[in-house]
């Protein structure tokens, strides 16, 4: 059993029909690419499968249950997480205060009023930012991170409720090459424990890190399965060309 | 002099901003800390008060002090967790109908009674008037809530002025005073002391509420709401719950109104109040709770002072000097001596502390 399973999406916006009846499977552990031109459908089905948008259509589940008309704090607590395209870190807040404030969602009132979370958080917070490499700015304010950095950041509290699934929208979008390779290599180890469904234009990225990848084109799937079936698709090698 | 100083802490405050926007590596959490020195400030000057004003001023201070009370309640719910609530007067002025009702009906005029009645008359409005605006499945729009807030406020002001029971367009006049076993509190420096009393409480309440991880939680709110949501907060709950506490402090601020002025009448509950404690906050700089007691205090002393020597025209100054203080402040006047870094702050016990206190 699938561990996310869109299918039949269809999302309609006033005329434009943004999904046409899009479908997407990911496993357990496995990283999931989803490609295709500009206006083809990827940020909509995201925001369909993380809860940002109601499909028009179709129906998604997660871990065997029907999710599509729950809200985002549902699903978050159901173990999915996403990453905004825009980063959307809170600036005025320190890196610590930031990890804290995602990873102290789901503890109890009281224990948010009597700041007890800090005490037993303070350990994962630590980790979390020792393994994406910003321990050592733990107390500056989030602003002062580079664009790369604050993306690592947002990535850090997406996963720091121990997702079973993290959506990532453009997760490099404005990296440098350097920036990049640092990316891959923080997604790595997040494998053993979580699935990902990752948004990308930089396609040499997305083929080092995804096991499988969907192609989407027009709102409609135009072709999914592993990255060399992928790139052997002659379909999908004509709708890049048409784009260049 | 003192403005000399202000300049001095607003320049250092907007040099580490630009630090932050640049991307420099800002410095630890600064050891300056100009918040409780304003803080101290404001209470030192309102103990003294009653010393050096005349009775009269002082009973005008007693006003001020329970209308910075209830700015409070305005500051929790905007400028911490940013639920816009244009009727926070319906909390204040219901408390205040409904202590004045049991002096009137009842003769209960006991404080350990009346004051806990109505926080519990603003506390039980608020929950339900924020339950049904807040606590729908998906997050309400700011306008719609803003709107419902208005429109009980107004509401209510209409069914006041209509109802006979509540002595309709006159209100409830000579509400005995509040007593305490045979002392009744009458205006004067007792009862300016025993609100200054209250406000210091409730504001240190309010000072560690969001100073709490809970803080953290408002904070989140207040900037992104749709992203704590996808964290897993259930954010309607955390806005109806500070909503809820607002309209406790707007109550019990509201029961001590009636009992000092000694009547109540229905522009308390009504749209007038509700704007006039968004100037308050606006004014003298949302979410930093002593902004609010500050803006509180300014803005009924210039009124004060104005109304006394310029006779016709002072709505119009007051109004010029709110416009001009919005435009260019737009984080109220705190905004000369707080930098944006030490407004955020920090929550719950200092990490370094933390650090050192764990095995």
């Amino acid at each position: 059993m699938p561990l996310l399973e869109a299918a039949g999406v269809k999302k309609v916006f006033g005329k434009l029909t943004a999904l046409d009846g899009a479908s997407l499977t990911v496993g357990e552990n496995e990283f999931h690419g989803l490609i295709g031109p500009n206006g083809s459908g990827k940020s909509t089905l995201m925001k369909c499968i993380a809860g940002a948008e109601v499909p028009t259509q179709g129906k998604v589940s997660f871990v065997n249950t029907d999710i599509t008309e729950f809200t985002p704090t549902e699903r978050a607590r159901a173990g999915m997480s996403l990453k905004f395209q825009i980063t959307s870190v809170l600036p005025s807040l320190t890196l610590y205060d930031n990890i804290l404030l995602a990873l102290q969602a789901q503890c109890s009132l009281l224990d948010l009023v009597f700041s007890r979370t800090r005490g037993l958080l303070h350990d994962q917070v630590m980790t979390m930012l020792t393994q994406f490499r910003l321990a050592d700015r733990a107390f500056e304010a989030a602003a002062a991170l580079s664009h790369g950095q604050q993306q690592w950041l947002e990535i850090a509290m997406a996963l720091a409720g121990k997702p079973k699934l993290l959506l990532l929208d453009e997760p490099t979008g404005g990296m440098s090459l350097e920036e990049r390779r640092v990316t891959g290599e923080l997604l790595q180890p997040i494998k053993q424990h979580c699935s990902l469904v990752i948004v990308e234009h930089d396609l040499d990225f997305i083929r080092d890190i995804c096991d499988r990848l969907t192609v989407l084109d027009q709102g409609k799937v135009l072709a999914s399965g592993t990255v060399s079936e992928i790139q052997a698709n002659k379909s999908v090698q004509e709708i890049y060309l048409r784009r260049a | 002099m003192g403005a000399a100083k202000q300049a001095i802490h607003a320049a250092v405050a907007d040099e580490a901003d630009v630090s932050v926007a640049e991307g420099v590596p800002a410095e630890r959490p600064t050891t300056r800390k100009v918040l409780p020195i304003v803080e101290g400030v404001v209470l030192v000057a309102a103990l003294l008060a009653p010393l050096v004003l005349q009775d009269y001023l002082t009973v005008f201070a007693t006003r001020v002090i329970i209308l910075a009370l209830f700015a409070l309640s305005f500051d929790l719910v905007w400028g911490y967790a940013g639920i816009m609530s244009f009727g926070q007067a319906l909390f204040f002025g219901s408390a205040g109908y409904g202590v004045a009702l049991l002096a009137r009906d009842l003769n209960v005029t006991n404080i350990l009674l009346v004051l806990p009645a109505g926080t519990l008359i603003g506390l039980t409005f608020a929950l339900l008037l924020g339950g049904f605006l807040l606590l729908g499945r998906h997050p309400s729009s700011v306008i719609f809530v803003s709107l419902g807030t208005l429109t009980g406020s107004y509401a209510a002001d209409r069914l006041a002025r209509g109802w006979y029971y509540l002595g309709g367009q006159n209100g409830i006049p000579s509400i005995a005073p509040m007593s305490l076993g045979s002392y009744d509190f009458t205006e004067g420096p007792a009862f300016y002391y025993l609100v200054l009393g209250i406000l210091v409480v409730v504001y240190l309440l309010c000072r560690f509420l969001v100073r709490s991880q809970f803080g953290l939680a408002l904070a989140g709110l207040r900037e992104n709401e749709q992203r704590i949501a996808f964290f897993g907060y259930k954010a309607q709950h955390l806005k109806a719950i500070i909503f809820t506490i607002g309209g406790a402090v707007a109550g019990l601020a509201g029961s001590l109104y009636a009992f000092h002025e000694g009547f109540v009448w229905p522009n308390m509950v009504g749209v007038v109040v509700s704007t006039q404690v968004v100037l308050y906050v606006l004014f003298g700089g949302s979410g930093t709770l002593i902004g609010a007691v500050i803006g509180a205090i300014i803005v009924e002393g210039v009124s004060f002072w104005l109304s006394d020597n310029y006779r016709d025209i002072w709505p119009i100054i007051l109004g010029l000097l709110l416009l001009l203080v919005i435009l260019f402040r737009p984080l109220g006047l705190i905004s000369f001596v707080l930098g944006e870094r030490e407004r955020v702050g920090s929550f719950g016990a200092k990490p370094k502390e933390k650090r050192n206190a764990a095995p």
